[in-house]
């Protein structure tokens, strides 16, 4: 059915997307792919919507989009004041949270 | 809304008549308006709560035309058949039986409810219950409001509250508004409390002074006493009709469809506590006069049309549960309750009358007095006549007031002191003099004056109805009124000018006004006098002086202008209904609000009046003439009587001290019940509490030493050193893992997710 094949693309990406996650240096790539994930959960969610009928699924689609604008706003605007600070963007040198 | 609306019933009205819900929604409105944009506008706010009262004006105006309409429309024919035939109106088509149910034909009221809450089934609604007694209050609040705040904007320009003023002015006409159009008692209890918080905010507006901020607390309390009634009264009435909509009490109350008579008496009774407290009757008056520590545009409104009415028309508006529950007007009947507590406020607020020096004061116990007559013309059955006696009262009584305010606003330096700064100034005040005449007139009851028509309407009813008992405290009261109006007018207007108005009118009196220091200051001086004025004297000082040929004749025209409408209106309101020629509009219009069959009025006749009209006048000539020899020039044997002779000075005494009713309260009502408590509060804190929390207190020392030595030292800290050392061992486990990067971070995230997912996966399958 067609639904498997959404579902298998949902989780290729969602896999791609937690590898950008933690493999990647540059923190707008990081971004990137946190937006792969999210938009990995959209396609499973419309596919399962398609699979039971009804609009839930749409709506919640709708809502993670708008979310995710929301976070890729926050998120791009504090890799600015990084930038801004220290002149790199790069993940590996920010470990001021080291306990 | 509109359309989904029980079309039916309001289909012919008219579009005033349907939307007369806006005249109180218009100063709410307005309210708000001033309290969040007052201080910014130009006029203070002032322009908001003007405009909104003209609104309500118009639509209540507009209502009061559709209504006469609605009730002359159908049955004209009719109604000018039998009219001509009979010759003396309804009287006669009275006896002609079947023909008289033709003529006193129901028209429906207009009434519209919206939900407001609903509790457990029981929906609450608010909306209008339009008839011909609503349209009439309406009408005549909208209208007093509009020429009271006219007047205000004149009377207390430049108070440092002026904006709260009228915001407070605006709200209680709302509060009066929304309660004479309420359908039904919650919405009634409503517009009532909001009239009660309104008179507490405006009696207490210069509440710098002691005084003023009592009197409005005690208006306040003494009329939550009489509230109690009401709640108790509605609750009572919820559970004998199964509905609070007062078109649907009145019909039930009417046609008998209740399960206990007594049970309907004692929901009556608390009702009229309530109005006992509201309309200042007998054992709750006292609030009344103290009230008139509020600027004077405020007793005016209050006195007249507003507040101190809303007592008399709750019993007006469910008059069939009153007619029913106390019997009015039963074969053999000679005495009820609303009848007896009118009557007796008939006398006793017209004797104090007689010892007030402050103008104010005899109004205020004049207003009393006026309701009593109200009060008692329901008791007797007279329900047209106590209605159309709000009416006309309504006007006079406002005029009267307003007139006062402009002689302290002009003339006395704001004081209302008759005797210390008032006289002679009916040369310097020929409009309000003549207003004020006119007034007078018509609250004494004299031939042709609107208070003719209505109070001597209720009198003859007394008589016609065999409560006769009443119809001789009616005369009486009569003759009272006549005597202490006649004093008060002598003590303002004649005889030799007295303190600030010897100042105004340019003669010297032997107070200590210094003509020519007062010549030194300007118009301008005049603008900050009203601050903090209450009616103490001390605006005498020379900073408050005028230049002695200060005012040509009167006062400005925002104070005059209200007085010749009032004073028009307070000879011609009268003329809506006069027997004496056969007018009887105002039953024709009012008389299906009554809800229940009560007696028809008498037949005027001049040899009935007669008695009434004698005293009137005997009231007049004995008033004068002690007036003239107590209070006037020259000696007379009768000056100081009140100090020399013992009977007269104990009776002076006795009223001076208003019968010892405050001292009642105060002293013995409130310490009585108060104080026993407070002692034995005392008591048992010093004896038993004390006791009890020493005992506490040692045992529980005790207590906490073992605690400390066992559990504390060896239990707890045991137990908080163990998990310190565990915690600290587990972090330093667990350091390597905050190593500070994301990427780090995020594959812990995944991974703790990934096994989580596992987990599931594994418990489900």
């Amino acid at each position: 059915m067609l639904v498997n094949e959404f579902l298998l693309l949902g989780a290729i990406l969602f896999c791609i997307g937690v590898y950008g996650v933690i493999a990647r240096k540059n923190a707008v790539m990081v971004l990137m792919s946190i937006e792969l994930i999210l938009n990995s959960v959209n396609i499973n969610l419309l596919a399962f919507d398609r699979l039971h009928g009804g609009s839930d699924g749409n709506v919640f689609a709708l809502y993670i989009i708008a979310v995710a604008a929301a976070e890729v706003g926050v998120g791009l605007a504090m890799v600015l004041l990084i930038y801004r600070n220290r002149k790199s963007i790069s993940l590996d040198e920010l470990s001021e949270m080291k306990g | 809304m509109f359309a989904s609306e029980s079309e039916a019933v309001v289909q012919s009205a008219g579009w005033f008549l349907e939307n007369a819900w806006l005249i109180p929604v218009m100063p709410a409105v307005a309210f708000f308006l001033i309290i969040f944009f007052g201080r910014r506008m130009p006029r203070g706010g002032s322009e908001f709560g003007i405009a909104s009262m003209v609104g309500a004006l118009v639509v209540a105006s507009g209502a009061a035309y559709q209504w006469i309409n609605r009730v002359s429309a159908p049955h004209e024919g009719e109604g000018e058949a039998l009219r001509s035939v009979g010759g003396f109106g309804r009287a006669v088509a009275a006896e002609t039986g079947e023909a008289a149910a033709e003529v006193v034909h129901h028209v429906e009221p207009v009434i519209r409810q919206w939900v407001w809450w609903q509790s457990g089934g029981t929906e609450f609604s608010i909306g209008q219950h339009i008839d011909g007694l609503a349209v009439m209050a309406l009408l005549l609040v909208a209208f007093i409001s509009t020429l009271v705040q006219l007047y205000s904007t004149e009377y207390v320009n430049g108070d440092r509250r002026y904006t709260h003023f009228f915001a407070s002015l605006t709200l209680f006409s709302a509060g009066m508004l929304s309660m004479v159009l309420a359908p039904n008692m919650v919405q009634l209890i409503l517009g009532w409390e909001i009239m009660g918080l309104c008179s507490f905010m405006l009696i207490g507006h210069w509440w710098e002074e002691h005084a003023n901020s009592r009197a409005a607390l005690k208006a306040f309390f003494t009329v939550r006493v009489g509230d109690m009634g009401l709640l108790v009264g509605t609750a009572m009435l919820l559970a004998i009709f199964g509905t609070l909509d007062i078109a649907g009490i009145n019909e039930m109350a009417a046609a008998g469809e209740f399960e206990s008579k007594s049970l309907l008496m004692w929901a009556a009774v608390a009702l009229f506590i309530a109005c006992i407290g509201k309309s200042g009757q007998f054992p709750l008056h006292t609030w009344l006069p103290d009230a008139m520590a509020g600027p004077t545009p405020v007793s005016s409104l209050l006195h007249s049309s507003t507040m101190v009415v809303a007592g008399v028309f709750l019993v007006a508006r469910i008059y069939p549960v009153f007619h029913v529950g106390f019997d009015i007007n039963m074969e053999g009947q000679s005495v009820n309750l609303i009848a007896i507590i009118g009557g007796i406020t008939v006398l006793v607020a017209a004797g104090l009358a007689f010892v007030q020096n402050d103008i104010k004061k005899v109004l205020a116990y004049s207003t009393v007095s006026q309701l009593g007559y109200m009060m008692m013309g329901l008791g007797v059955g007279a329900w047209t006549a106590a209605v159309f006696h709000i009416f006309t009262h309504a006007f006079f009584k406002c005029c009267l007031f307003l007139a006062s305010g402009s002689i302290a606003h002009t003339a006395s330096h704001h004081s209302f002191d008759m005797k210390k700064d008032m006289g002679g100034l009916w040369r310097k005040m020929p409009i309000t003099f003549g207003t004020w005449m006119i007034s007078t007139a018509a609250l004494c009851g004299v031939p042709f004056f609107s208070g003719f028509f209505s109070k001597d309407e209720i009198i003859d009813s007394a008589k016609h109805n065999h409560y006769t008992i009443f119809y001789v405290v009616g005369i009486i009261g009569a003759f009272m009124t006549t005597a202490y109006m006649t004093r008060a007018t002598y003590l303002t207007f004649f005889g030799k000018p007295r303190g600030g108005a010897a100042h105004f009118m340019g003669v010297e009196s032997h107070d200590s006004h210094d003509a020519h220091a007062a010549d030194a200051h300007g118009h301008d001086a005049h603008g900050d006098d009203h601050d903090a004025h209450g009616h103490a004297d001390d605006h005498h000082g020379p900073a408050h002086g005028r230049p002695l040929p200060f005012a040509p004749s009167d006062s400005p025209w925002k104070l005059t202008l209200p007085l010749l409408i009032l004073g028009v209106l307070a000879i011609a309101s009268g003329y809506l209904n006069a027997p004496v020629f056969h007018i009887e509009k105002f039953h024709e219009w009012l008389h299906c609000s009554i809800g229940i069959e009560v007696p028809e009025p008498p037949v005027f006749a001049w040899s009935a009046a007669a008695p009434g009209l004698a005293l009137v006048a005997l009231g007049f000539v004995v008033s004068l003439f002690l007036s003239k020899a107590v209070l006037g020039e020259g000696s007379s044997p009768l000056k100081g009587l009140t100090q020399r002779v013992a009977p007269f000075r104990w009776v002076h005494t006795f009223l001076v001290n208003k019968y010892y009713l405050d001292h009642l309260y105060e002293k013995v009502v409130v310490r009585a019940v108060a104080h026993p408590i407070a002692r034995a509060a005392y008591w048992v804190n010093q004896n038993v509490l004390d006791g009890l929390v020493n005992a506490v207190g040692i045992g529980g020392k005790r207590t906490g030493l073992w605690v400390y030595r066992n559990i504390d030292q060896r239990l707890v800290d045991g137990a908080v050193n163990g998990s310190g050392v565990t915690a600290r061992g587990a972090g330093g486990a667990l350091q390597p893992v905050q190593s500070g990067k994301v990427s780090m971070y995020g594959a812990l995230l995944f991974g703790a997710a990934a096994v989580g997912a596992l987990v599931l996966v594994l418990v489900n399958s």
